[in-house]
């Protein structure tokens, strides 16, 4: 107990980072995620062929693999760099890469549920008023649509909270790598060290439940 | 969705749609070939489309002897922790929904908590913690540990969700014929609440055959292992390797999917086919059968 309570000031720096990775990636998957979506329900069959091989890709590899892609062969062997002289804001931003692109396939795939769900007759109302494509995607069903899909991209968000923990394979010091270093610090203290870590993602992930249940209730479209 | 070329959120396009969308397509076409130009040369300029990088794909014992001890490793560790995960799944399952309180809640306690942690997380702990009561824990056994009880929480939910899905009339018909609890859980509740989850529980097993790779940071020998660390050390050729074996993940994956789609299709045909003819006898062929 004692060596959770010395180390608490680090033990909340690495959850600080895991919150920052979740919130950056999170939202850049949720916005990639929605134009996958519309691409995959587009009328013209280049888009929804491309956006159909990204998902399916993106979907069947490891989050591992990707990280480790994106670390490994866009950071070290592509030289793509974030910060000349800051290696772990170097790490930070090739593992977003690497959360965003993989989590956004999955929104994709969520997203376009929803629009399975939006009645007919809501498309074709819109079509009657003389909007487009786009129009009508954008002003009619997606609203209806992310509405829909609120509770599951809840748990997509919660997937990525636990995910992030990949980040380790490269080295970004987030909280799993940084209980394993405590680990070898602290080699007497491991189960009040596991534990403290536990409850650190039950606290970040039961109001994420929590929430995205009464907001999916909140901003249900009654039909 | 009633004509070629229609869907719910446009027309059957007219001769000007048509028009425009064959521009547009066009457009994007060139969009889309600019962006894999530029993917194409970055790459190239660092020189990862040379053909000694490639080369070793090509020969016989770069596959014998790195890669496909790699993927029976990653074989090896998914298909134990599948069998062992989905023990742990039925077991919690359906202890969650014991009528005892002392069964039901510590099972509620342990699923919920292997859910919410990370599965490196887990992983990590089972290395220490083993080897503080003592045990020599081998990458094998801390990656096989950490899957199982992830993946097995969640299968607990995914069987606990299906036996609420079976109509209840039927564990009252079984309870009616003189079952014991655990003989209507066994015999009746469990058969139907499997074949109606086995989609759920074939994408779980997907998840955990993809998380197998997190092995590659406890240094477990595994595909990614193979792709990552043991294959670029002896050609130094990262990227065309995280290439080759990405293919190798996909195609399993996508056979594995392919494998719940025909399931769900063959389930749902059998239950089709078993429920018509009762429902026929039942009601004389008249009144439909309501589930």
């Amino acid at each position: 107990m004692e060596a959770v309570v010395d180390e608490l000031p680090v033990i909340l720096g690495a959850f600080w980072l895991t919150v920052k990775l979740t919130v950056v990636s999170g939202v850049i998957s949720l916005v990639w995620g929605i134009v996958l979506a519309a691409m995959r329900v587009s009328p013209l069959p280049v888009l929804r062929g491309a956006g159909a091989l990204y998902v399916n890709v993106l979907r069947n590899t490891p989050l591992t693999l990707i990280i480790v892609f994106c670390g490994l062969g866009l950071g070290t062997v592509m030289n793509v760099q974030f910060s000349r002289d800051d290696l772990s804001l170097n790490s930070f931003w090739l593992s977003i890469i690497g959360l965003s692109a993989y989590t956004s396939a999955f929104v994709c795939e969520v997203v376009r549920s929803g629009i399975n769900t939006v009645p007919l007759g809501q498309a074709e109302a819109a079509r009657a008023i003389g909007l487009t494509f786009l129009q009508t995607l954008r002003l009619v069903i997606l609203p209806q649509a992310v509405r829909t899909v609120i509770a599951p991209l809840g748990s997509l968000l919660n997937a990525l909270v636990k995910n992030t923990t990949v980040a380790a394979a490269i080295g970004v010091m987030e909280a799993a790598l940084r209980m394993k270093n405590l680990f070898d610090a602290h080699g007497d203290a491991i189960i009040p060290i596991f534990l403290g870590f536990a409850a650190g993602f039950v606290v970040l992930t039961l109001p994420l439940n929590l929430l995205s249940g009464r907001l999916a209730r909140r901003l249900a479209v009654v039909r | 969705m009633t004509e070629r070329g229609a869907t719910v959120l446009y027309d059957v396009p007219g001769p000007r749609t048509r028009l425009r969308n064959n521009v547009l397509t066009l457009a994007f076409g060139v969009v889309l070939l600019l962006v894999a130009y530029f993917v194409w040369t970055k790459f190239d300029e660092k020189g990862q489309w040379k053909g000694e990088l490639w080369e070793p794909f090509l020969r016989a014992d770069t596959w014998t002897e790195l890669i496909l001890p790699g993927l029976l490793n990653t074989l090896t560790a998914a298909a134990l922790a599948a069998v062992l995960a989905l023990l742990f799944g039925a077991v919690f399952g359906i202890a969650r929904l014991s009528d005892h309180r002392w069964v039901r809640i510590p099972a509620a306690v342990v699923v919920e908590a292997f859910r919410a942690v990370p599965v490196l997380m887990l992983i990590f702990f089972a290395q220490y913690g083993g080897s503080l009561a003592g045990l020599v824990v081998t990458e094998f056994a801390a990656v096989v540990f950490g899957l199982t009880v992830y993946n097995g929480s969640v299968l607990a939910e995914i069987v606990r969700a299906g036996i609420l899905a079976v109509p209840r009339g039927q564990a009252e018909a079984g309870s009616a014929i003189g079952l014991r609890k655990n003989q209507v859980m066994r015999l009746i509740l469990l058969p139907q609440a499997v074949t109606a989850m086995m989609p759920a529980i074939v994408s779980q097993l997907v998840v955990l055959l993809k998380d197998t790779a997190l092995g590659f940071v406890v240094a477990y020998a595994d595909l990614l292992n193979a792709g990552a660390r043991v294959v670029p050390a002896n050609y130094a050729n990262l990227i065309p390797s995280v290439i080759v074996i990405a293919v190798v993940y996909i195609a399993i994956n996508l056979a594995l999917g392919y494998l719940a789609t025909w399931l769900e299709r063959r389930s749902r045909r059998s239950r089709k086919v078993s429920a018509d003819p009762a429902a026929a006898e039942m009601a004389g062929g008249e009144v439909p059968l309501v589930r």
